[in-house]
């Protein structure tokens, strides 16, 4: 449904898209995760035909996203862009009709669609007077209108309070199941890991890790960390002991603290060491690192102080 | 690439009921007549009288007040067209509609022209009703007639600036700077240097070229084409003296005006890429 070969998007200096490979197939919720500035919006704007690309090739239904032959695919396009900003002045039930209009929808699908994403009541109040979430919401609203196969939606839950975040995956669903092909960013791997059925990873402009999540699981490995309260005294002898735990890295992080970073397999045997240890040992937290830290390098201060210990280096700053 | 008419008029016609909602053709169109109305019946008021002095000195009159009025208004008008979707966000949103950017841009332009021309028409049409329960002759009406319709002719030429400036800029207040430039350059400066050169040169290069360099200006070529729709203007000016019969015809003079207005918008178009 869609095709990016080796598309790569300059602005000026900056390389905003560096050689992006990617295809998403008819009918699958396709996610794709960053960093703000990561290049996500400005992919999906050159699938849009709203960039050109600086050289690569973007197929979106067969046709390259410019001229009058992709006027046709628009038709059949959704796009929820970020931060979507929308005409003061007029009424939400207005707004829908106008871009209804443009789209050749039927303007009396319009209420129906408003009231699917829970703004019924709202319709006949300027959109001035829109929470953030509403404006969303109204935003997926004129994505949906006209029945599109292929639906682009840039954070589409941004602003949406948890109850509206399901709602909106609820919808998802029954889309998936008309056979929709839906494309979304997120910056929170863990929000749309369980809803999508592929994802890929962008940092820098590139896509540094791409497929199910049951995949990219097996790929990466997950190490584990454990963070070791000892004496002063016991942290050297402590160290020895499980430094005979082959595959295992230890450390010292701060004072009194031992940190160990080994693959998941060898959980048993550093935890083996350490409860034989019980003199040497106060007290153990075990961290288990999820594919966002791997991926994304959020949250832990890991990545100043450890040696990569996955084949997964690039995906890390 | 073909230009799909309906996207168009779907564009139009939000950028003109935008303008009926919020007053703005309202208020204009009182602005017109209010001005029309007074020029009409105080317009004499420094030759010691008042109340309607003739259909010729009111028109002489509107001129001058509507050649500083009506490009003000047409450039504020149109001066955030694009450049206030692009500063809202909406403008990717409605570029991702099956719609071209030139399509959008003749929308705009069309629904903003719409606007003008129902407030011009409003306005000054009110006081020509006024004005022709005064005793008015054929040619006086055609006149009016011709004012009224180059005064929108003009405005739509400064729409047409607008909405280039519009594209041009990197967000709204340089394009109202711009637009004011814009309406300094045309309405004020212009006129002066091209004085200065034609005075400062003794007349040597300015008498010859003076016509041409006039029909650069589209203020000028309103005032000319008013100027030359009356005879008795055309001796109140003494502007026949210097301009050649064949540059003051008046489907020549409003063919200029099409230029006008055709020519910043195409620049307009190929800049907006």
């Amino acid at each position: 449904m869609i095709e990016v070969r080796q598309v790569v998007k300059r602005f000026g200096d900056i390389l905003a898209v560096d050689g992006i490979d990617l295809s998403v197939r008819k009918g699958e919720i396709f996610g794709l995760i960053g960093h703000n500035g990561a290049g996500k919006s400005t992919l999906f704007k050159m699938m849009l035909g709203l960039e050109s690309p600086t050289s690569g090739e973007i197929l979106v239904d067969g046709q390259p996203p410019r001229g009058e032959a992709f006027r046709q695919v628009r038709r059949a396009l959704g796009y929820l862009p970020e931060n979507v900003v929308f005409y003061d002045n007029l009424t939400g039930l207005e707004t829908l009709w106008f871009f209804a209009d443009l789209k050749r929808a039927n303007r009396a699908t319009c209420p129906d669609l408003l009231a699917k994403v829970g703004l019924g009541d709202a319709s006949r109040r300027l959109v001035r007077g829109y929470s953030k979430g509403m404006r969303q919401r109204l935003g997926f609203a004129q994505a949906l209108l006209g029945q599109p196969k292929i639906l682009f939606l840039d954070e589409p839950t941004n602003g949406l309070d948890p109850e509206g975040i399901r709602e909106f995956y609820r919808i998802l669903e029954e889309l998936r199941a008309q056979g929709v092909t839906m494309i979304l960013t997120s910056h929170i791997l863990a929000e749309i890991q369980g809803r999508v059925e592929r994802l890929a990873i962008m940092k820098m402009g590139k896509i540094c890790a791409m497929g199910s999540l049951q995949s990219l699981r097996e790929q990466t490995a997950l190490p584990l960390r454990f963070r070791i309260s000892c004496p002063d005294d016991s942290a050297e002898p402590l160290r020895l002991m499980l430094g005979q735990v082959g595959g295992a890295i230890v450390y010292e992080g701060s004072r009194g603290m031992l940190i160990v970073e080994c693959p998941r397999m060898l959980k048993m045997e550093v935890l083996r060491v350490l409860a034989s240890a019980t003199k040497e040992v106060t007290d153990i937290q075990i961290e288990e690192p999820t594919l966002e830290d791997v991926f994304l390098g959020y949250g832990i201060e890991r990545d100043q102080a450890s040696k990569p210990n996955s084949g997964l280096s690039e995906g890390r700053q | 690439m073909r230009i799909d008419f309906r996207q168009v008029a779907t564009i139009a016609s939000k950028e003109f009921w935008d303008r009926i909602r919020n007053r703005w053709v309202l208020v204009t169109a009182i602005v017109f007549a209010a001005f029309g109305l007074a020029i009409a019946y105080f317009g004499a008021a420094q030759q010691g009288g008042v109340g309607f002095m003739g259909i010729e000195v009111t028109i002489a009159s509107l001129v001058s007040l509507v050649i500083y009025l009506v490009p003000l208004i047409a450039l504020i008008l149109g001066f955030d067209a694009i450049v206030g979707e692009r500063e809202r966000g909406s403008l990717d949103l409605l570029l991702s509609m099956p719609i071209t950017r030139f399509e959008l841009l003749l929308g705009k332009f069309a629904g903003l022209s719409a606007a003008l021309a129902f407030s011009t028409l409003a306005g000054f049409g009110l006081t020509g009703i006024l004005l022709s329960s005064q005793q008015i002759d054929l040619s006086g009406l055609y006149h009016y007639f011709v004012f009224v319709l180059s005064a929108l002719l003009m405005g739509m030429a400064f729409l047409s600036i607008a909405v280039l400036t519009s594209v041009l800029a990197s967000d709204r207040a340089r394009a109202s700077g711009a637009a004011i430039g814009v309406w300094f350059f045309f309405v004020l400066v212009y006129d002066l240097v091209l004085l200065g050169i034609l005075v400062g040169t003794g007349g040597a290069i300015g008498a010859k070229a003076f016509p041409f360099l006039l029909l650069l200006n589209p203020a000028d070529v309103f005032r000319i084409l008013n100027v030359f729709s009356s005879e008795q203007a055309r001796t109140f000016y003494g502007l026949a003296t210097v301009f050649p019969q064949t540059l003051s015809n008046l489907w020549f003079l409003s063919l200029i005006m099409v230029l006008w207005i055709a020519a910043p918008l195409g620049l307009a178009a190929w800049r907006f890429k």
